[in-house]
């Protein structure tokens, strides 16, 4: 069946009132429940899976497709009003977009995340409908030093630029590392930095690392600052819609993002993380107000947001033409398309095509769906910020507690909860970023296991580092990142040192 | 993989909200999404609702690495006297506990049932110029270590098929390139990028693959031949290895008496079912139904034979 055809048959379905109704009723519940702390889209997403159980195939792909968007949406909310992001792809919308929220502009960065989730899912959405066969190759293509050059370019670029110094942002970015060592080594079976502790033998949780850096080092933080003298500040101030110049300033980002996170997504090893951190530093490199990057600058949540969208979607690429789930949320989405008789596998468009073309023609109408409903939530959202503080973040350090134990049953990580938490407080006090921590925690192992499949397949041979057209040019792209700021700072010391110098 | 731990906290959550009604099964799955662990953690399940034998749902736990050890330890961590609780593990584990030296081994574990058997491929990229497994071991006789070998975990079953081969043919297993993939997925993109020379892992994870053409299947790790595969087994290309991957269910630490019958009653009934045998015609797996004190005896028999496997291969001391 050719795309058109299978899509409109599929439209013809998804458009009857009641189907309607269900995507309603998903996006809502989606939305809702990726909204509480801690609990991002896969989680979600799990949640909500049994209730489309009792339901016929369509309405259950309709509803689905609702839950699926509206969970991808639903944790951006908490990570702009409360600088408390429930998933690693929700981090980097955190940082600007907390920022614009303190300014009395979260109305602004929910809209224009809810905008940028909607044409990121749009266009993802499209490249699947009519892409999915060439960018499913991407994954035949990639090669391990293909993905180590690329984390290796994540990692250094978002390090270099996050922060008020590059000292501060690798300290932060080593601590992560050194917490991702932790934990049994996955190819020789040694044990690391576990110092005989049974409960980190599996390594160091990264929810509880993100939320005990985020929601209780800043809680911390507020409760030392602001004491009972909160001050006053009216969360509407900057209005509740988007300014003709935030329009201007967010479609471009939106698309960038889309561009980085589709492709990405779509990918064994890519995840929602690598393409935000991408868009984050672009954006940041691109953007003509650079000064208010690091205060609320709406690139950084227009980029990012749109970019964790566009990976929801690519994900599904591998997923609807190689049967190859390649993350936890394609993993449950698998579970459920075998509910339904669908054999996942490269034959999956042949065999089941009106299903198939049933839940994509399900995944536009929840992304609009989606708008539909957050936008005028934007505004209601926001009114979260009249909480009095005490109770507001009494509440999410409780939310935060409950949910990893609810994870892992472990007093261990309740521990190091604290500990880390205490990590985020000092690390906010001295003005280290956080971010870093949480990128070099989630791409170090990454990247040190396609290291040494790279190492391994070339039997030590260092070149095969470079020996893609891929690999070269990311790794260059990754050294000019660090060398060209390092070399314009010699170059201009030299000038004041040397004032009379070989400068003409 | 990290986004695996969102799908353990979605797990938890769920039971934590659900609680109320239903009683759902906390079912940890030791790999990663995809593979051989989590489709015998999840099917189970599946077939089971289907037949109306337990529908009080289940929530999954994707851990993978270490051939499935840690897994393992975060299952005995979490669940400890937890009636609820039930691992899909498999060969693949067994060997796994003895090459990591884990401290957690099935010894704290209850076990249920053994419910399937994976045959293994040997496959190649579909422009590689092996065409046999004679070709294969000519290319490892020439340069072992210039044929990067990918599969499961670190003393998987896929590694202890090649390192077989490795020692029939008269190479030193432990000078092998072995090259551990968290999934199936991973190693099939892997092998048909080229990245890898060869990969072994079960019929069901590389047949759709080869199939559509992506890879070639040039043996097959069973007795004889098997349906639907144009490849001899490789004893019938003159190499004495015959593997099954295993696969089984385990119950948490300190399960009681009662827990342990309920599962084995829950599974013989779906044993019985017609769900199952319809999982096991999808999926291709072979029945190897064994419950109760005979999968006792033959976990037992299984730790001794794959430790001696291991330490001819040399990857155990």
């Amino acid at each position: 069946m050719d795309p058109i055809a299978g899509l409109m048959q599929g439209f013809s379905v998804a458009l009857q009132p009641m189907n309607l109704v269900w995507a309603f009723v998903g996006t809502l519940l989606g939305t809702a429940i990726g909204v509480l702390p801690g609990i991002g889209p896969a989680l979600t997403i799990a949640l909500l899976l049994p209730v489309t159980v009792y339901l016929d195939p369509t309405a259950a792909f309709i509803m689905f497709a609702g839950i699926f968007y509206g969970a991808m949406y639903g944790g951006s909310t908490t990570s702009i009003l409360l600088n408390t992001p429930g998933e690693s792809g929700a981090m980097m919308t955190a940082l600007e977009g907390n920022k614009m929220a303190r300014q009395g502009r979260g109305a602004a960065a929910l809209s224009t995340a809810a905008i940028g989730s909607f044409v990121a899912g749009t266009i993802g959405t499209l490249g699947l409908t009519f892409l999915a066969p060439p960018i499913a190759e991407l994954a035949f293509i990639f090669k391990p030093q293909d993905y180590f050059a690329l984390m290796l370019l994540a990692f250094l670029s978002v390090s270099v630029v996050m922060g008020t110094s590059k000292v501060r942002g690798f300290i932060a970015l080593f601590i992560g590392l050194s917490l991702g060592l932790v934990g049994i080594d996955k190819a020789t079976g040694q044990q690391r930095l576990v110092f005989g502790v049974p409960d980190l033998l599996d390594g160091v949780e990264m929810t509880v690392v993100l939320v005990s850096l985020f929601a209780i080092g800043e809680t911390l933080y507020v409760a030392s600052r602001f004491g009972l003298h909160v001050p006053q500040l009216n969360p509407l101030a900057g209005g509740i819609w988007m300014t003709k110049e935030d329009w201007k300033r967010s479609w471009k980002p939106w698309l960038r993002g889309t561009a980085f996170g589709f492709p990405i997504g779509a990918l064994p090893a890519g995840g929602s993380e690598i393409p935000t951190f991408l868009s984050y530093v672009t954006e940041r490199k691109l953007t003509k107000y650079p000064e208010e990057f690091g205060h609320g600058a709406i690139e950084g949540v227009a980029g990012p947001e749109a970019a964790n969208n566009a990976s929801a979607a690519g994900v599904l690429v591998p997923l609807l033409t190689l049967g190859l789930p390649t993350s936890a949320t394609a993993a449950i989405m698998l579970a459920a398309f075998q509910n339904y008789g669908l054999q996942p596998g490269p034959m999956l468009f042949i065999n089941s095509g009106d299903l198939v073309w049933g839940l994509i023609a399900s995944l536009y109408i929840g992304n609009l769906m989606l708008l539909i409903l957050n936008l005028p939530l934007a505004g209601l959202w926001v009114r979260l910020l009249f909480i009095p503080r005490p109770y507001l973040y009494a509440g999410i350090l409780i939310f935060s507690l409950v949910g990893i134990w609810g994870v892992s049953n472990s007093w261990v990580d309740l521990a190091m909860m604290f500990a880390v938490g205490c990590l985020g407080y000092v690390m906010r006090v001295y003005d280290f970023p956080i971010a870093p921590v949480l990128i070099g925690l989630i791409l170090g192992p990454m990247a040190e296991v396609q290291l040494r499949r790279a190492l391994a397949i070339s039997q030590g041979d260092p070149t095969v580092l470079v020996s893609t057209p891929l690999s070269a040019v990311l790794m260059a792209a990754a050294v000019l990142i660090v060398a060209v700021p390092a070399a314009l700072h010699w170059h201009r010391t030299r000038k004041i040192t040397f004032p009379d110098g070989d400068e003409s | 993989m990290i986004r695996t731990i969102f799908a353990a906290a979605a797990a938890v959550t769920l039971a934590g909200l659900s609680a109320a009604q239903a009683d759902p099964a906390v079912v940890m799955a030791p790999g990663g999404a995809g593979g051989g662990y989590d489709a015998t953690a999840r099917l189970p399940f599946e077939a089971m609702a289907a037949d109306g034998i337990f529908s009080d749902g289940a929530t999954f736990t994707n851990k993978g690495g270490a051939g499935g050890t840690i897994g393992l330890a975060e299952f005995v961590g979490a669940n400890q006297g937890n009636d609820n609780a039930v691992m899909s593990m498999g060969v693949i584990m067994v060997g796994g506990i003895l090459l990591n030296n884990s401290p957690v081994t099935l010894d704290d574990v209850t076990p249920l049932v053994r419910l399937t058997n994976d045959t293994g491929v040997v496959a190649v990229p579909p422009e590689s110029p092996i065409q046999t497994v004679d070709d294969l071991v000519a290319a490892m006789k020439a340069d072992l270590g210039a044929v990067a070998i990918g599969g499961g975990s670190a003393g998987g079953v896929d590694h202890i098929v090649m390192a077989l081969v490795a020692k029939e043919s008269g190479l030193d297993p432990s000078k092998l390139n072995y090259i551990p993939y968290d999934s199936g997925a991973e190693t099939v993109t892997a092998l048909g990028g080229g990245a890898l020379a060869v990969a072994v892992s079960g019929v069901s994870e590389f047949k759709p693959m080869a199939d559509a053409g992506r890879i070639r299947i040039i043996a097959v790790t069973s007795e004889g031949r098997v349906d639907g595969i144009d490849a001899p087994s490789l004893k019938e290309a003159g190499l004495n290895v015959v593997v099954g991957n295993w696969r089984g269910i385990v119950g948490a630490p300190g399960m009681s008496d009662e827990g342990r019958a309920m599962w084995l009653d829950r599974f013989s009934k779906m044993h019985e079912g017609p769900a199952w045998k319809d999982t096991l015609a999808k999926q291709g797996w072979e029945d190897a139904f064994l419950a109760g004190d005979d999968f006792v005896a033959f976990l037992g028999e299984e730790k001794t034979r794959i430790g001696a496997i291991l330490k001819d291969a040399g990857l155990v001391k």
